[in-house]
């Protein structure tokens, strides 16, 4: 008999959302997350000295305070290490490991900030646009004193407008989008009046502060020298790629860059659900219905994991996963659980009438976002031989090549030929970068047959302390010895 | 509004300060930081060498994703990024791959 009937995977908008909608329906629920408290990246509760000193509701407070509300076990600071397919999860937490078993799985993962890499990204200070976002918000910390914003997205203005009302200085801003990008996203920007003024006014702060906002521009080379960090600038064309033009040199004492969002999909390429490949959606995402069901039986996929959408189509997507676990577990179970899930069954069908509508127009502002982040073909084939592509073992670009001429024609081919993607991050920061190489390099461009690296167990690196806990020698049974 | 000494962006002046130490040199951080964005903050950005080229490596995701800020606390390996500073605690480099290695 399993624990719950539904394990939700990930506590950020779509996973809580989905978390109380499936609770709601009166299943029993259980969310892990890994950080200390719900609300995912984008809405990370700030660390109690980094609070606003008037108590402000923060985004994020309202989905803490219906969390706290509902019937839903909560596993926070735990990192989920295994998931079985019979839907078993093993997780780390501070009091030692936790399993438990669900009917079904929800996984609501979010997203791996993308860096496409450059000369000298693996020098300290150079950091990530959602880590500089993090530092921010939630630990209330300037990135440095004076900051280079660079790369594309609506997080480059988000991350200045935050140095520069925290007091800090932004060298300038780098963005590979141009002017005529973004003014594609303007009939979607329209539909959502309340994010554009959100955006306006961030513009707004960086041009009364006098930051130089730089188009079509992009990060080429970081060199570490005794005042700081030296970036150089180049003009791009379309495709991310540098183009013959002036060059600007930038001092600042940190670097926050980012190049879009890529769905973490580990777990449900783990238990081998369909996927496919979507670039507008960041990646490799599960083959999912609008609600979110895999290809998998009691499978569900929520939120920016299942395709880049954003936070406000996260939530209403999570809605829409917990809905449709409650009404297939209802059409299997309701009776012989003795529930009223079945009789139910037409009031969760029209609840799932209005999330579909809600996270359509989410989806619509949040989709021409991810747009601009999409990864750009002539950005990744412009990334020098030298350059280091995989950060956890150093293989460098001109090791891939080589690897690619020699045969590899797959992604865990390139990984066992070079650990390209082998390291303590198990891919996560180069495999998406690294299967462009591949694809573009092998495949002509295509992305499918380059695949992806093979998620495997532990989803994260563990110690062995942290799997076993406390034991007694005793406990460990002893197979007896084969009788020779 | 910001603290131009140790960077934090100075809210409501009623945190407490605690005291932890890296390779033994003292630091200082607001309680519920992290090991990682308090040493960011002191200008402490280098936290282990790069297994083969052992170049310098620091904090990059702040997240758990990218495994850099890997320390050792009370001699267990863990990220400074997800790591909280207590008062006393005592951060080293992993010793395999220390910054002179």
């Amino acid at each position: 008999m399993p624990d719950f009937d539904v394990l939700v995977l990930g506590g950020g908008p779509a996973g809580v959302n989905a978390a109380l909608a499936a609770s709601a329906a009166g299943l029993k629920v259980a969310l892990f997350d890994e950080n200390p408290a719900a609300g995912g990246q984008v809405y990370r509760a700030p660390i109690s000295s980094a609070m606003p000193p008037t108590g402000d509701l923060l985004p994020g407070d309202a989905l803490r305070h219906e969390l706290d509300q509902s019937a839903v076990t909560t596993y926070f600071n735990h990192v989920v290490w295994a998931v079985t397919a019979d839907y078993r999860v093993d997780a780390a937490g501070p009091a030692g490991p936790v399993h438990c078993s669900g009917r079904a799985l929800i996984v609501a993962t979010g997203t791996t900030e993308r860096v496409v890499p450059f000369d000298g990204w693996t020098t300290p200070g150079v950091i990530g646009l959602a880590a500089a976002t993090i530092l921010l918000k939630s630990q209330g910390i300037l990135p440095g004193r004076s900051t280079l914003v660079a790369g594309c997205g609506p997080l480059l203005a988000a991350v200045a407008a935050k140095i520069i009302e925290g007091g800090g200085k932004v060298e300038a801003i780098a963005d590979i989008a141009g002017l005529g990008d973004w003014g594609r996203t303007m009939p979607a920007m329209v539909s959502r009046p309340d994010l554009m003024r959100e955006g306006f006014h961030w513009v707004r702060e960086i041009w009364s502060a006098g930051v130089p906002m730089l188009s079509r521009q992009t990060l080429v080379k970081v060199e570490q020298a005794h005042d700081g960090l030296h970036a150089t600038l180049a003009p791009c064309d379309a495709a991310g790629r540098p183009i013959a033009g002036k060059q600007r040199s930038v001092v600042a004492d940190c670097i926050a860059v980012g190049h879009g969002l890529t769905p973490s999909s580990e777990i449900t390429r783990l238990l081998r659900a369909e996927h496919r490949y979507s670039r507008q959606a960041g990646g490799w995402i599960a083959v999912a219905d609008q609600d979110g069901r895999t290809s998998r039986p009691r499978l569900y996929v929520a939120g920016d994991g299942a395709g880049i959408a954003g936070a406000a189509a996260a939530g209403h997507h999570g809605t829409l996963a917990g809905l449709a676990c409650a009404i297939d577990l209802g059409t299997h179970l309701g009776t012989h659980l003795g529930t009223d899930l079945g009789t139910d069954a037409a009031q969760l069908r029209s609840r799932v009438q209005a999330a579909r509508q809600a996270h359509a127009k989410a989806a619509r502002f949040g989709r021409s976002m991810a747009q601009l982040m999409a990864l750009r073909p002539g950005h990744t084939d412009s990334i020098e031989p030298q350059t280091i592509v995989c950060r956890c073992e150093d293989v460098t670009r001109a090791e891939i090549d080589a690897a690619c001429d020699a045969g590899a024609h797959d992604m865990n081919q390139l990984k066992a030929w070079t650990r390209c993607g082998m390291g303590p991050c198990q891919g996560r920061t180069c495999g998406d970068v690294a299967a462009e190489l591949l694809a573009a390099r092998v495949h002509g461009g295509l992305r499918e047959p380059a695949g992806c690296l093979s998620a495997r167990t532990p989803l994260r690196p563990m110690t062995v302390e942290a799997l076993t806990g406390n034991f007694s020698y005793d406990d460990i049974p002893i197979p007896m010895a084969a009788p020779l | 509004m910001l603290n131009d000494e140790t960077m934090r962006i100075d809210n409501s002046n009623r945190a407490t300060t605690i005291r932890f130490f890296f390779d033994g040199q003292p630091a200082s951080a607001r309680v519920g930081e992290s090991v990682a964005a308090a040493l960011f903050a002191s200008g402490t950005k280098s936290l282990r060498a790069s297994p083969r080229e052992h170049s310098p490596r620091g904090m990059f995701c702040l997240m758990g994703s990218c495994q850099e800020c890997l320390v050792m606390v009370d001699a267990r390996r863990v990220l400074a990024c997800r790591t909280p500073v207590a008062d006393g605690m005592r951060v080293e480099t992993v010793p395999e791959a220390g910054i002179n290695a």
